[in-house]
């Protein structure tokens, strides 16, 4: 690979090359996923030109493909909203549910199938709101599904009213004054929760995004994605954030790596206002199935 | 099997096992939490999943997510949680998804009266969820019938692709009776299967018999289900040509097979111009009217309904033509009467209800076949 176009990549994502899931120049060809995107049926996507979901969607399947997954042993179950609509484009076992009920729906799923990696594809409201209670008991049970929150604060299906993630002060078409309520650390309530494997990047940090979806989606326990990306559509125009590209800037500017973040002093790190983007929680805990397993062995004493 | 006394929610968890539900997720709520309690030591046996989940939405969910993982699967509530379940019980219905809802009603609205028992989900099983939609609704009148009918309602489900719910009562899932089961080794209910190489399988496909096979996640047939509007394949669509057929066919895919799914006892006195009608717990006060009218010299007819919904309208108006009167009592304010008077005209149909946690009494049922 073009040594340059690595070290951009490298710098862009603060990561290290041996960090990095850096994709093959031959990627495109060699990976039976995307050449079975359902291309002929749904594509264009119902996405907004330059919308971030899209990225996010490549960078799953990257990290799909990356592990070497069988597309019959990947289930992608989403919820309602923008986000949720990326499974439909992508050639797997795709269950497209009820707003909110996402991991419920993957729960049973998964209990059906163990053998089978569920992946659970919500938006901010999606995830955090409507299905904020399903998010905390999936994650305190540690059943092995993948929570990829695409968190573009705000209801961009909907039209841009603010969600549990909206910062206090921005606008939103129903907070015509600005938000007055706090926004939920997607990633701490996950790991308070239980959660195995909890990481955030944004789609600037696209191969970012890859990595830690690999690393999630190989976790047997519940893992968490915050994908922080934005929507110029409605929360943009609303707050005066610029274009895509504008807002595709910010993550970049106002975001700041784990590592770099780590080296920073306790006033510094009191006062970061940047979104820290890394693998915060990494550890091995029983998985809901395997342990359920082992309750019926034990039941009719195998 | 040798005789056993059995209480009617125990009836339904066994019949359950018995007709091949693997899976089961619930949240606690009287007078339904038996079902669970039960479910939850027979499933592990063999081989099958229970759990509890964080509410009654999640747990309708769940049961969805199982079932589309290849697993038959159950839930069990009772009003409240009823009226949370709507919304994916809706999804159910829209993408076609097998499974079974028992709603154990107890007296409402709201909270209610937890202990106390009532008929008063009647409407909301069939019209509860928004939207126009195909259900099955079975009621059972004792606890081997709540046995019998679980076993028909996985039957249904699986053999209609369309959510089945079991709509008993706290006096039937309450009561015990001694029952004789069947040898479950006879017990057989319809298995999905799917012939045809993924390549040429669509989920949805509008065939003329209604119902296209369903196959499971995970064995390379991969296919997207939504609870939008579909195509065959299964992908949204806003084009009429294709949500027309897809409408039709599944607004009416039970109407060809309503021979198989409305069951009904019909005790008819030949020349009976009286007619008693009722349907679980209630069809218990309704028979007892009817041996004491018909010990007193009376010719009374009398049909007990196990379908609900579709309601048989068929059976319905012919006892309506073979009578002057037809007597309904419910525990309700007049839920299914309003279906009877559909059928055979308001002035026909004399209702009998009582929604205060009490039975109608045998009494009050005479009073109304006198008048
Ligand atoms: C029960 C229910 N309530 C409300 C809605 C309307 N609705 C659809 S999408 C959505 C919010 C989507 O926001 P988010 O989950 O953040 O996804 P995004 O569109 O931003 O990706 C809402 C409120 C719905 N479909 N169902
Ligand atoms: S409305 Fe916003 S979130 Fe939705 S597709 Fe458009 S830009 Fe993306
Ligand atoms: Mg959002």
């Amino acid at each position: 690979m073009n040594e340059k176009r690595e070290q951009n990549i490298l710098d862009a994502a603060t990561l290290t090359a041996d960090e990095a899931l850096i994709p093959q120049a031959d990627w495109m060809e060699r990976s039976g996923v995307l050449q079975k995107l359902r291309k002929n049926k749904k594509f264009p996507t119902i996405w907004c030109s330059g919308c971030g979901i899209g990225v996010v969607m490549g960078a799953l399947i990257r990290a799909i493909d990356h592990l070497g997954l069988k597309s019959d042993d990947v289930a992608l179950v989403a919820g309602i909203g923008c986000t949720a609509r990326m499974p439909v484009y992508l050639d797997f076992n795709t269950l497209h549910t009820t707003h909110g009920r996402a991991l419920a729906f993957a729960t049973g799923l998964k209990i059906a199938r163990p053998d089978m990696k569920v992946i659970a594809i919500m938006g901010d409201g999606d995830a955090l709101a409507i299905g904020g209670n399903h998010f905390i008991h999936a994650a305190r049970r540690n059943i092995g599904i993948t929570a990829l929150v695409v968190n573009n604060a705000t209801y961009g299906m909907t039209g841009g009213q603010y969600s549990p993630t909206t910062p206090v002060g921005r606008r939103a078409t129903t907070a015509p004054y600005g938000n007055v309520e706090p926004p939920f650390p997607v990633c701490d309530l996950a790991i308070a929760a239980g959660a195995s494997y909890v990481a955030r990047s944004t789609v600037y940090h696209a191969l970012e995004l890859d990595k830690f979806l690999a690393e999630a989606i190989a976790k047997d326990g519940f893992s968490l994605v915050e994908a922080v990306s934005y929507c110029h559509t409605t929360y943009g125009r609303l707050n005066k954030l610029g274009t895509a590209a504008d807002m595709m800037r910010a993550l970049k500017d106002n975001s700041i790596a784990k590592n770099a973040y780590d080296k920073l002093s306790d006033e510094q790190k009191a006062s970061n206002s940047k979104i820290v983007r890394g693998n915060f929680v990494n550890k091995d805990r029983s998985e809901y199935t395997g342990i359920y397993q082992n309750l019926i062995a034990n039941v009719r004493g195998d | 099997m040798a005789v056993k006394l059995m209480q009617g929610n125990e009836a339904i968890a066994i019949g359950a096992v018995a007709a091949g539900c693997r899976f089961y997720a619930g949240y606690p709520i009287t007078p339904s939490t038996e079902v669970a309690e039960v479910l939850s030591r027979e499933l592990p046996r063999v081989g099958g999943k229970f759990i509890q989940m964080e509410d009654e939405i999640a747990s309708m969910a769940a049961i969805i997510g199982a079932r589309v993982g290849g697993l038959k699967s159950m839930t069990a509530t009772s009003g409240p949680g009823f009226s949370l379940m709507q919304e994916n019980l809706g999804y159910a219905c829209l993408a076609e998804i097998p499974c079974v809802v028992v709603d154990v009603q107890r007296l409402g609205p709201s909270t209610g009266q937890p202990t106390a028992a009532s008929q008063g989900d009647i409407m909301q099983a069939r019209w509860g969820t928004h939207g126009d939609h195909p259900i099955i609704a079975l009621s059972p009148t004792s606890v081997r019938q709540a046995f019998d009918l679980t076993v028909k309602a996985f039957d249904f489900s699986e053999k209609y692709r369309t959510p089945v719910l079991l709509m008993t009562d706290e006096i039937i899932g309450h009561m015990r009776e001694p029952v004789e089961l069947p040898d479950f080794a006879t017990i057989t209910t319809f298995q999905q299967s799917v012939t045809e190489a993924p390549a040429a399988y669509k989920a949805f496909r509008n065939t003329p018999e209604g119902v296209p096979p369903m196959a499971p996640f995970g064995v390379g047939y991969r296919y997207h289900i939504t609870g939008l509007l579909h195509d065959e394949v299964g992908f949204p669509t806003q084009r009429l040509d294709e949500i027309d057929p897809w409408l039709e066919r599944v607004n009416t895919k039970l109407d060809q097979y309503s021979e198989d799914i409305v069951m009904v006892e019909e005790d008819y006195q030949p020349g009976a111009r009286l007619a008693l009608l009722s349907y679980g717990c209630s069809a218990r006060t309704a028979r007892h009217a009817l041996k004491a009218a018909r010990a007193q010299g009376k010719k009374v007819s009398m049909l007990t309904l196990q379908t609900i919904w579709p309601f048989p309208e068929k059976q319905v108006e012919a006892l309506g033509e073979q009578v002057d009167k037809i007597i309904v009592p419910e525990m309700n304010l007049g839920q299914l009467a309003l279906e009877v008077e559909r059928m055979v005209g308001r002035k026909k149909v004399r209702r009998v209800t009582r929604a205060n946690g009490e039975m109608a009494t045998p009494q009050m049922v005479l009073a109304a076949l006198e008048e």
